[in-house]
C-alpha cells in the first residue's frame, strides 16, 4: 500500500511524524490577536454572554501582565504571537460515529500509528484534529455510570452549571500570563465528570494533534472527579515539523474530591520549533490522590510545571516526569506541590535527558503552609548527560512555613559512563543499543508507571532522538 | 593439530592517554578445552591484560599481535570480538539500573542472531531458565537490574550467568575470585567448573591473585606475571610454589627484561 511507504521512506534523522495532511478548515482566522478575534472565537462557538465576557476581560490581563523573565528564553515569541492564528476550526459538527470521520483525518491517525485498538475499541477515544474534537466516542457502560468524557465545548453547552462551578476555579486567569492567554482564546481539549463513587477502569485517552502552520494551539481541559471515584486520563501529542515557530499554551484543570483517585498522563513531542507554556493544576481534597504522569520530548522550548495543591487533610500528590533535550532544545519542567492541610504527602521524581546543545533545568516548588502539620514531601530529580556538550541545572525552591513538616530533596547528575558503555559491549551490544540500554534503565522507574503502549512509543521516541548520539 | 583459541605474541600496550607501557611483551598460547592460570603481584599488568584482550577503550595496543581462531583480534570492536566468541568476566562488573539481567542477556543473544532470526521472548526465557537451573541460582535473579545494589558475590554470580549463556569459545576471567568468602568462592568455582564440563572446547583464562580458587578449579598451566610480562610458566606445582614462596624469587626473571 502507497501509504505506508510514504510512512517507511521517512528518514530515521529527521522528525519522525513530520509530515502534512492538507487542511481544508472551515472557518480560518487572521493571524495575530485582537478583541475581534476573541469575539469572532466566542460567536463562532456560540458561546454564553459569561463566557464571552470571561474571554474579554482575560485578554486584558493577558495583554497587562509582561512576558516572565525567568525560566527559558522567549525573547523571539512575541513575534511569534503576531504572526499565529489563534483559532481554526476544520469542521462544524462533532463527529460521532468512525465512519463519519473524514478520510484525510483518518489518513493523519494512521500516519501517526494510533493503533486500530486505540482508535476504536479503548473507550473514549477523543482526538483533537486542529483546534476541535473531530471524533469523540465513549463506551455506553460509562454513560450509563453517569461518567462524561466531552470536548470542552460540549460540557460548557450540555452541563453549564457543572462547568461553569469550577472552570477557572484551579487555574485562574491572573495566574500567569499564558494562562489569561489561554483563557482568552482557549478552543478544544477535554470535559471529564466521574461520579461520586464511580471507578473507570480503562484510561479515558484523547490522541490530539496540532497541524496547521503557524497555528497556536489553546487547549484548554477541565477535569472533576466526585468523591470516592477513580480514574486515569492519558493524553499525547504529536506534532508535524514547520520552519518557521510554533506555539502551544493549554491550561489543564483537575479536581481531585474527597477519598478520588486520579493520575493524568501525558506524553508530549512536539516539533523542535514549539513553544509549549502549559498550566497543569490540581486541587486534591481530603484523602484524595493525584497523580502526574508526564514526558516532554521535542519542542524548542517546554515550561510545564504539574502541580498539585493539597487542600484536605491526608491529600497525596505525586508527580513524575521524564524530559528529553536534544540539539537546541530547553525542557524546563519539573513540578509543584503545596500542602495546606495536615498530614499531607507528596513525592516528586523527575528525570531528565539531555544531548548535544540540548539543556534540561529542573524547576520545582514544595511549599508548606503553617497549619500543615506532619506534612511529607520527597523530591528526587535525576539528570542523564549524554555527552559533554549538554546541560543541565536544578532550581528547587523550598518554602516551609510548617516545623513539623519533613522534606526531603536528592538531586544527582551521570553522564553515560564509559565503563557502562564497555560492559554492555563487552556482551556484543553495539554502541548504540547500548547507550539505547542505558537510558532506558535511566527512564525506567517512571516508565515502567506509563501504559504499555506509552511506554514502548516513548522508548521508540527517545531511540530516534538519539539516533546519531553515537560516534 | 588444531588452531589455537588464542594466540599473543610479543604484546605491548598502555593506558590511551599516558606513555610508559603497562605490557612488556606477553607471549601467551590457548589451546581449546584449557584451564590457564594467571597470577601475579598487584600491578602486574594482568587486568590489563584482560581489558586489552576484551578491547577496552582506555587502552592503546602499541605493538605485537593477538589472533583469536586465527583472526586479528585487534582490529575488531568490543562488542565484534564478544559476538566473535571472547568473554570477560569482570573484576568490576558496571551497574547498570533498570535494566534487567533477563532483558540485558536477551539483546546480547539477539545480537548474535542474525536480522529476523532474534530469539523470542519465550525460548529465551526457556534458556535462561535452564542456564539458572545448571547453576542453581533461584529465578528471581533474572528480574533484577544489572548489578545494581548486588553484593561482591552477586556480581561474580553474575558474570558466570552470562558467560553460560552467551557460551563463548574464550573466557578471560579477571580476578572472580576477589572478595568472596569461601560459600560464594565454591558456588563461582562451580559455576566455572559446570561450563568446562559442559563445553570440551571452553578455553579459560584465569587471572588470580590467589591460589585458593586453584583448590576449586583446577588449571592446565599456571603462568605467572610480573612487570608487563610472563615471567614463568608451569603446572599446578607452579602455584604451590608461590603459595609458599611467594613471587621474590621471581624478581630476577622480572627485571632482567
Amino acid at each position: 500500500m502507497p501509504q505506508n511507504e510514504t510512512i517507511t521512506d521517512i528518514g530515521l534523522d529527521e522528525y519522525k511524524y513530520g509530515f502534512v495532511t492538507e487542511d481544508k478548515p472551515v472557518f480560518k482566522a487572521v493571524p495575530g490577536l485582537s478583541e475581534d478575534i476573541v469575539r469572532q472565537i466566542s460567536a463562532h462557538k456560540d458561546e454564553p454572554a459569561w463566557m464571552l465576557e470571561f474571554r474579554l476581560k482575560a485578554l486584558e490581563v493577558y495583554e497587562s501582565k509582561p512576558m516572565p523573565k525567568w525560566g527559558g528564553d522567549l525573547t523571539t515569541l512575541e513575534d511569534t504571537l503576531d504572526q499565529i492564528y489563534f483559532y481554526l476550526k476544520p469542521q462544524e459538527q462533532m463527529e460521532r460515529s468512525w465512519d463519519d470521520v473524514p478520510q484525510e483525518i483518518k489518513d493523519t491517525f494512521e500516519k501517526l500509528g494510533i493503533p486500530e485498538a486505540e482508535r476504536k475499541a479503548l473507550a473514549g477515544v477523543g482526538a483533537q484534529y486542529e483546534s476541535e474534537m473531530v471524533y469523540h466516542s465513549l463506551k455506553e457502560v460509562w454513560e450509563e455510570q453517569g461518567v462524561i468524557f466531552d470536548s470542552i465545548e460540549d460540557g460548557l453547552k450540555n452541563h453549564p452549571e457543572l462547568f461553569r462551578e469550577h472552570f477557572a476555579t484551579i487555574v485562574p486567569t491572573a495566574d500567569n500570563k499564558f494562562a489569561a492567554l489561554n483563557s482568552a482564546v482557549w478552543s478544544g481539549g477535554s470535559f471529564v465528570y466521574v461520579p461520586k463513587g464511580v471507578k473507570v477502569d480503562i484510561p479515558l485517552q484523547a490522541y490530539f494533534r496540532v497541524n496547521s502552520e503557524r497555528m497556536g494551539q489553546f487547549e484548554r481541559t477541565l477535569i472533576i472527579i466526585d468523591e470516592g471515584a477513580e480514574a486515569h486520563y492519558v493524553e499525547g501529542c504529536t506534532a508535524p515539523v514547520y520552519t518557521t515557530e510554533s506555539f502551544h499554551s493549554g491550561v489543564i484543570e483537575i479536581v481531585v474530591k474527597k477519598g478520588a483517585r486520579f493520575r493524568y498522563t501525558t506524553i508530549q513531542n512536539w516539533s523542535n520549533n514549539m513553544y509549549n507554556l502549559v498550566t497543569q493544576r490540581s486541587i486534591v481534597h481530603e484523602d484524595a490522590k493525584m497523580e502526574w504522569l508526564d514526558g516532554n520530548l521535542g519542542s524548542k522550548l517546554t515550561m510545564k510545571y504539574p502541580s498539585c495543591y493539597l487542600v484536605g487533610a491526608r491529600a497525596h500528590g505525586e508527580i513524575m516526569s521524564i524530559a528529553y533535550a536534544g540539539d537546541g532544545q530547553h525542557q524546563d519542567t519539573g513540578g509543584k506541590v503545596v500542602h495546606a492541610a495536615p498530614n499531607t504527602t507528596s513525592q516528586i521524581t523527575s528525570k531528565s535527558i539531555s544531548k548535544g546543545t540540548g539543556r534540561s533545568s529542573y524547576r520545582g516548588l514544595c511549599k508548606v503552609y503553617e497549619g500543615a502539620t506532619g506534612a511529607k514531601s520527597n523530591v528526587e530529580c535525576d539528570a542523564l548527560l549524554l555527552d559533554e556538550t549538554s546541560r543541565t541545572d536544578t532550581y528547587p525552591y523550598i518554602e516551609i512555613d510548617e516545623n513539623t513538616a519533613s522534606i526531603g530533596h536528592e538531586a544527582t547528575v551521570s553522564k553515560v559512563g564509559d565503563e557502562q558503555l564497555f560492559y554492555l559491549m563487552s556482551r556484543g551490544v553495539d554502541e548504540a543499543e547500548a547507550m539505547a540500554m542505558i537510558v532506558r534503565g535511566f527512564i525506567e522507574p517512571v516508565a515502567k508507571e506509563l501504559p504499555l503502549e506509552y511506554a514502548i512509543e516513548l522508548n521508540r521516541l527517545i531511540e530516534l532522538e538519539m539516533e546519531g548520539s553515537v560516534g | 593439530m588444531a588452531q589455537p583459541l588464542l594466540v599473543i605474541r610479543d604484546l605491548h600496550a598502555k593506558v590511551e592517554d599516558d606513555d610508559i607501557d603497562i605490557l612488556k611483551g606477553v607471549d601467551l598460547v590457548v589451546e581449546p578445552g584449557n584451564v590457564h592460570a594467571l597470577m601475579g603481584p598487584n600491578g602486574s599488568g594482568k587486568s590489563t591484560l584482560a581489558k586489552v584482550i576484551a578491547g577496552h577503550p582506555g587502552y592503546e595496543v602499541t605493538s605485537g599481535e593477538v589472533l583469536f581462531q586465527g583472526e586479528n583480534l585487534l582490529e575488531m570492536e568490543a562488542d565484534e570480538r564478544s559476538r566473535a566468541g571472547v568473554f570477560l568476566a569482570f573484576q568490576y562488573p558496571a551497574e547498570i539500573p533498570g535494566v534487567t539481567i533477563a532483558n540485558f542477556l536477551r539483546t546480547a543473544v539477539n545480537a548474535r542472531a542474525g536480522k529476523g532470526e532474534e530469539t523470542d521472548v519465550f525460548a529465551f526465557q526457556a534458556t535462561l531458565a535452564e542456564k539458572m537451573a545448571l547453576l542453581k541460582m533461584d529465578d528471581s535473579f533474572a528480574t533484577r537490574y544489572v548489578n545494581d545494589g548486588f553484593s561482591g558475590g552477586e556480581k561474580k554470580r553474575n558474570e558466570v550467568l552470562q558467560m553460560a549463556v552467551l557460551e563463548p569459545a574464550l573466557a578471560v576471567m579477571d580476578e572472580t575470585d576477589s572478595g568472596l568468602d569461601i560459600d560464594a568462592l565454591q558456588i563461582v568455582s562451580h559455576g566455572v567448573n559446570t561450563l568446562t564440563k559442559a563445553d570440551k572446547d571452553l578455553g579459560v583464562l584465569l587471572i588470580t591473585h590467589y591460589k585458593r580458587i586453584l583448590n576449586y578449579v583446577k588449571p592446565d598451566f599456571v603462568h605467572v606475571m610480573m612487570n608487563g610480562r610472563i615471567v614463568e610458566s608451569g603446572g599446578t606445582e607452579l602455584a604451590d610454589k608461590l603459595e609458599a614462596q611467594g613471587y621474590d624469587w621471581l624478581q630476577e626473571a622480572a627485571a632482567g627484561v
